[in-house]
């Protein structure tokens, strides 16, 4: 297995009396899905605010190797550095630019990795290469016929899938996918499903995802959170056979449904 | 942008540009000089409006650059004679540059109602170095004896003293203001302004410092404001520390808002029916003993505005187009 390109150690999150995250490990790999699951209040979504800046860990470290293989520590970088450095996220409560159009909400996004801010006499639109990122990540989420309209105006589905076109045109190689079917119609969950795929070869994935079936049609591995604590790594056949797992998480929470 | 549209706003402006610029040949010299004063009050909304409107941070301590950059020019005009504006004007507006760079570390740290604050503690702590030191000669003021001279070589390029030259001057700055504000907007820079305004969180996530890009455009703002001060100083022939004050600043707020917030002709219509309807609502031969009370009228004014029009002035023209909802960064 080729080196880890993310490296979280017992990454630790604490809100005054509240621990969210506790000693969390875990190591992301180029053509590699990682799902991580658990019930609600797990701790999933602070562990990617971790990991993307959002929130300052009280502890553990996160090691990253950019494309120079230059390895960075992560811990205490803001947000903006750590997404400069190629590691791109979506967000679970959609957060887009509402009053934007479809496309400007992807070419802000791709512009953001080639910024040329002082080229203030030269028009926004006029970078081709910017539009033709903001394009095909539009395309590839399945919004090509969206980029016209305003973002306000898009279904909270497509609203999702924008959420999702904007972290591609950012071009990262590491994604951190925050729920990203939550909401959408089978068809776009299966489009979505289906660009996971398709991007597992050259990024490094992070897949938060309730959807059973998703998670266990793309992962190749999980992890497993309650309560903030990791409860078991693995393939997805040894978190399927972990009666830790069945127990705490895919047993209680979901009963037949999933299981 | 509807296609409509595209084309209404250049020609309704050179129009306004056009009428503007034959004035001084017809006009009495007291409009020639009020209407040269709310074109300066123009440049300084247009610039406070780069902050309110498209990077959504309200101050209301805009008018230390203005009255920083007038202080400038009248500390160092020579006393009766002319100043050189092609030193001063750039000296007024690197002063304010500076005060810009230096407050703006710190007041950028705030957000929303401390923002307002911070802005306008620095704004009334310049107001006070002003008004109890002798650098500024106190509550007095300093006069500023003669118009700042434009010469190449030996010859005056533009005799400021005459009051349609100066007039000229200040609409032709007034429209290179607005079409250099209207080309940095929708530049990579003015659509990330645009993005923090709208949703800052998002677009650090994306990967944009947006400290720095608050801070240029706090720079830029401060810096087009001193070009205001300077003009406004220079047409006076004094400054005192009311500039400064929160009058000022709120004075200047109100006609972004009333013009409407990112739209840029918005704060020069602003400035016009702000500055217009002060004038004629304290005239004695209009409105007799209610011009003392002109205040009152122009709250009403400014009320009525705000619940009618959310939009501002420029919303007027929205309701006549059918209520084209019209958002910066998706013409």
């Amino acid at each position: 297995m080729s080196e880890a390109i993310l490296r979280a150690e017992r990454l630790t999150k604490r809100f005054g009396g509240l621990t969210a995250v506790s000693e969390v490990s875990l190591e992301l790999h180029v053509g590699q899905v990682h799902a991580v699951i658990g019930p609600n209040g797990a701790g999933k979504s602070t562990l990617t605010n971790l990991i993307s800046g959002d929130l300052p860990p009280t502890a553990g470290a996160i090691h990253f190797l950019d494309e120079a293989q230059l390895a960075h520590d992560l811990s205490g970088l803001k947000s903006d550095r750590i997404a400069r450095l190629g590691i791109g996220r979506s967000y679970q409560k959609t957060n887009i630019f509402l009053p934007f159009s479809v496309f400007e909400n992807c070419r802000l996004a791709a512009q953001s990795r080639q910024p040329r801010a002082w080229r203030i006499f030269r028009s926004a639109d006029r970078y081709a290469d910017v539009n033709a990122i903001a394009e095909r990540s539009l395309q590839a989420a399945g919004l090509g016929a969206r980029s016209a309209m305003t973002a306000a105006a898009l279904s909270h589905g497509e609203q999702r899938q924008l959420e999702i076109a904007m972290c591609l045109a950012t071009q990262p190689r590491v994604l951190l996918l925050d729920e990203p079917l939550a909401g959408m119609g089978s068809q776009e969950s299966q489009r979505i499903i289906e660009l996971i795929q398709q991007l597992t070869p050259a990024h490094a994935i992070m897949l938060i995802e309730h959807d059973m079936d998703a998670v266990f049609a793309v992962a190749h591995r999980l992890t497993v959170m309650v309560n903030g604590e990791v409860i078991e790594t693995g393939t997805p056949a040894e978190i399927r056979a972990s009666l830790k797992v069945q127990q705490a998480y895919l047993g209680d929470a979901h009963g037949g449904a999933d299981g | 942008m509807n296609p409509k549209r595209a084309w209404t706003l250049p020609v309704v402006l050179l129009a306004c540009l056009s009428v503007l610029a034959v004035f001084p040949l017809v006009g009495e010299t007291f409009y020639i000089q009020l209407l040269t004063k709310v074109m300066i009050m123009a440049i300084f909304a247009m610039s406070l409006d780069l902050l309110v409107g498209y990077t959504g941070l309200v101050s209301l301590g805009h008018a230390a650059f203005y009255g920083l950059a007038g202080y400038v020019l009248a500390r160092v005009a020579p006393q009766y004679a002319a100043a050189s504006l092609w030193t001063t004007l750039p000296l007024a507006m690197g002063a304010c540059a500076v005060f810009a760079l230096l407050t703006g570390l710190l007041v950028l740290r705030t957000s929303g109602v401390y923002f307002i604050m911070v802005t306008l503690a620095f704004a009334q702590m310049l107001f006070f170095v002003f008004h109890d030191t002798p650098i500024g000669g106190g509550s007095d003021g300093i006069y500023v004896y003669a118009k700042p001279e434009l010469k190449i070589g030996g010859t005056n390029l533009l005799n400021l003293e005459d009051r349609k030259v100066f007039f000229w001057l200040v609409l032709g700055l007034m429209a290179a203001v607005y079409l250099f504000l209207r080309r940095v907007l929708d530049s990579n820079f003015g659509r990330a302004l645009i993005g923090i305004k709208t949703n800052e969180h998002r677009l650090r996530a994306l990967g944009f410092p947006t400290f720095r890009y608050k801070l240029a455009s706090y720079m830029l703002s401060g810096t087009l404001a001193g070009l205001a001060g300077y003009l406004a100083a220079a047409q006076f022939g004094f400054v005192n520390p009311e500039i400064l004050g929160w009058h000022t600043s709120g004075g200047v707020l109100m006609m972004v808002i009333l013009g409407g917030m990112g739209s840029l002709h918005g704060a020069i219509v602003g400035a016009f029916a702000f500055i217009l309807l002060q004038e004629a609502l304290s005239n004695q031969a209009w409105f007799g003993p209610f011009a003392k009370h002109w205040q009152l009228a122009m709250g009403l004014f400014i009320i009525a505005v705000a619940l009618l029009l959310p939009r501002g002035l420029m919303g007027i023209s929205g309701l006549f187009a059918g209520k084209v909802k019209r958002e910066p960064g998706v013409e």
